[in-house]
């Protein structure tokens, strides 16, 4: 029963989301744009949250952010996951706001409003999920 | 704004209401409990078993079921002409309310029993513990990253201290408050009075959240009966009615929240006391959400107790404590008196039936006459408010 406990939680497999992992996998960070109003979403969906456009592609974004909230995860959900960890909302440059981590440096030393910048972190399988580091 | 749910208003009371012990409950099902309580409201309102034609239930964690208020319905031998489980979390209580309400004042069941009851402390495997803590967030983009369900409203306090510079303390002094609360009814879980202090050097779970900000694990069962307000006027006890309603819906993913620092409660409060024709100074107590501190933080100021940011102060100011000039959460909320899951703030609501018929012993607010309940589920997403009163006019 311990060996399934040392594994990641991993995002299910959907054909809507993998134009995004591939790009993970890629080391860039790609996010639904809409031909129609040019806005970007996250999470990806089968149509505009702004405009109900139909069109999206996917688009390297920057990578740039801030953090819009943090906090520092004392009692792990798992095995796998080591605590202390962060756990951060990051706005992009772009727009959208994503749930991730944000890794090398002291957790303590994060704080609201700090500027991040995206990296790629094997997540297991082969799966590379985008986590964050300070600038 | 339109006077949502008007021809609602006034016309439908809660008559019967039943907790069952609260706690620890080893060997209890959830089964049994909901059913306990569900006969003790039933008798607490002066009715029969046969007089029922309406049920709804909600589905148990420890013990689910495909069919849920339906099993209950045959456990109990009744034969509703009304019956459904409802599911949306924490939220799931006061949302069946007026689905109920609803339903009695069109004619589709006379007199409607909710019970609810889990055992969130004894009745899980490790196994569903870990999944109920999982299967919060969003599978493919918050889930891998390892939230807690901690984390998820850490990331709430976090913000609103950014942003308006509230202050762990200030968060500590609602587990505090709370805890006066707790101390004065036999029925609560915790009942030892705490500190600032103490919830300041208890274990930090995710930062900024304590464990003395976190709410219990608990088992139990509670249940209320509703019929119209003319059949309430031949029960035993004085009808409390449910004069106003509302919900607002924000968001499933914290991620995916318009604002981290406010919340849909301010369309449901606003909604409610549209209805009620009340507002939030006609209040003499609310039960809010206490899930963590911080969604207590953010109810009071989207419920108009205080405004926007200024939730800290209001604590300071002592208003939350009995005696105050808003005292929350009088029978010790999810944070003292008891946290079984789904059924939680059901306790918020039998409370506050006892309040309004001043049947509250050592708790009593004086000559309350309304009374505001407010129940969130997700993480802040779901939001419904009852305004509740002994008066129908
Ligand atoms: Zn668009």
């Amino acid at each position: 029963m311990s060996a399934p406990e040392l594994t990641k939680i991993l995002p299910p497999d959907t054909e809507l989301s993998r134009p995004f992992w591939e790009g993970c996998r890629n080391q860039q960070l790609l996010m639904q744009q809409c031909k129609d109003c040019d806005r970007f979403q996250f999470y990806p969906r089968i149509v505009c949250s702004h405009c109900e456009g139909e069109q999206l592609s996917w688009q390297p974004v920057s990578g740039q952010g801030s953090v819009a909230s943090f906090t520092i995860v004392r009692r792990g959900i798992s095995k796998a996951y080591e605590a202390p960890y962060i756990v951060a909302l990051v706005d992009l440059k772009e727009g959208p706001r994503m749930m991730t981590t944000v890794v090398g440096c002291d957790p303590e030393s994060v704080a609201v409003g700090d500027t991040v910048e995206v990296q790629f972190e094997p997540w297991g399988s082969d799966l590379v999920l985008p986590v964050f580091s300070k600038r | 704004m339109a006077n949502p749910g008007k021809e609602l208003r006034g016309k439908v009371a809660i008559v019967g209401v039943a907790d069952t012990e609260v706690g620890v409950l080893t060997g209890r099902s959830p089964m049994d409990l909901g059913v306990e309580a569900a006969l003790k409201a039933i008798k607490d309102a002066g009715l029969k078993k046969s007089d029922i034609d309406g049920l709804i239930t909600c589905n148990s964690m420890a013990q689910p079921l495909m069919y849920h208020a339906e099993a209950t319905a045959e456990y109990l031998q009744i034969f509703p002409r009304y019956c459904m489980a409802v599911g949306a979390g924490g939220g799931t209580t006061f949302t069946a309310i007026h689905h109920a309400a609803s339903a009695i004042a069109t004619g589709m069941a006379d007199i409607i029993v909710i019970a609810m009851a889990d055992c969130m402390r004894s009745g899980l495997s490790r196994e569903q513990a870990l999944q109920v803590q999982a299967s919060t967030g969003h599978p493919e983009f918050e889930q891998p990253y390892g939230p807690t369900v901690p984390a998820y409203y850490a990331l709430i306090a976090q913000a609103h201290m950014a942003e308006f510079g509230t202050t762990q303390e200030q968060l500590a002094g609602i587990a505090v408050s709370t805890r006066q609360h707790a101390a004065n009814n036999p029925t609560a879980q915790m009942r030892d009075l705490i500190t600032v202090d103490d919830v300041m050097s208890s274990r930090m779970i995710a930062d900024p959240l304590h464990l003395l900000d976190c709410s219990l694990v608990s088992d139990g069962g509670s249940a209320i009966v509703m019929c119209s307000a003319e059949r309430a006027a031949d029960l035993p006890h004085d009808p409390i009615y449910i004069m106003g309603a509302g919900e607002g819906h924000n968001h499933e993913h914290i991620s995916a929240a318009r604002s981290l620092t406010t919340s849909a409660a301010k369309e449901a409060g606003e909604r409610a006391y549209a209805m009620a024709g009340l507002q939030s100074s006609d209040m003499d107590f609310a039960q809010l959400y206490d899930c963590f501190t911080p969604t207590v933080l953010v109810e009071l100021e989207d419920l108009g107790f205080c405004t926007k940011g200024e939730g800290g102060a209001f604590v300071d100011s002592g208003a939350l404590a009995p005696g105050g000039s808003l005292p929350v959460n009088t029978h010790g909320g999810l944070l003292s008196h008891s946290h079984a899951g789904n059924p939680g703030s059901m306790f918020a609501l039998t409370e506050s039936v006892w309040q309004l018929r001043h049947t509250a012993g050592e708790r009593q607010v004086p000559k309350a006459r309304h009374g505001l309940v407010h129940a969130q589920g997700g993480i802040m997403s779901s939001h419904t408010t009852l305004v509740l009163s002994r008066e129908a006019s």
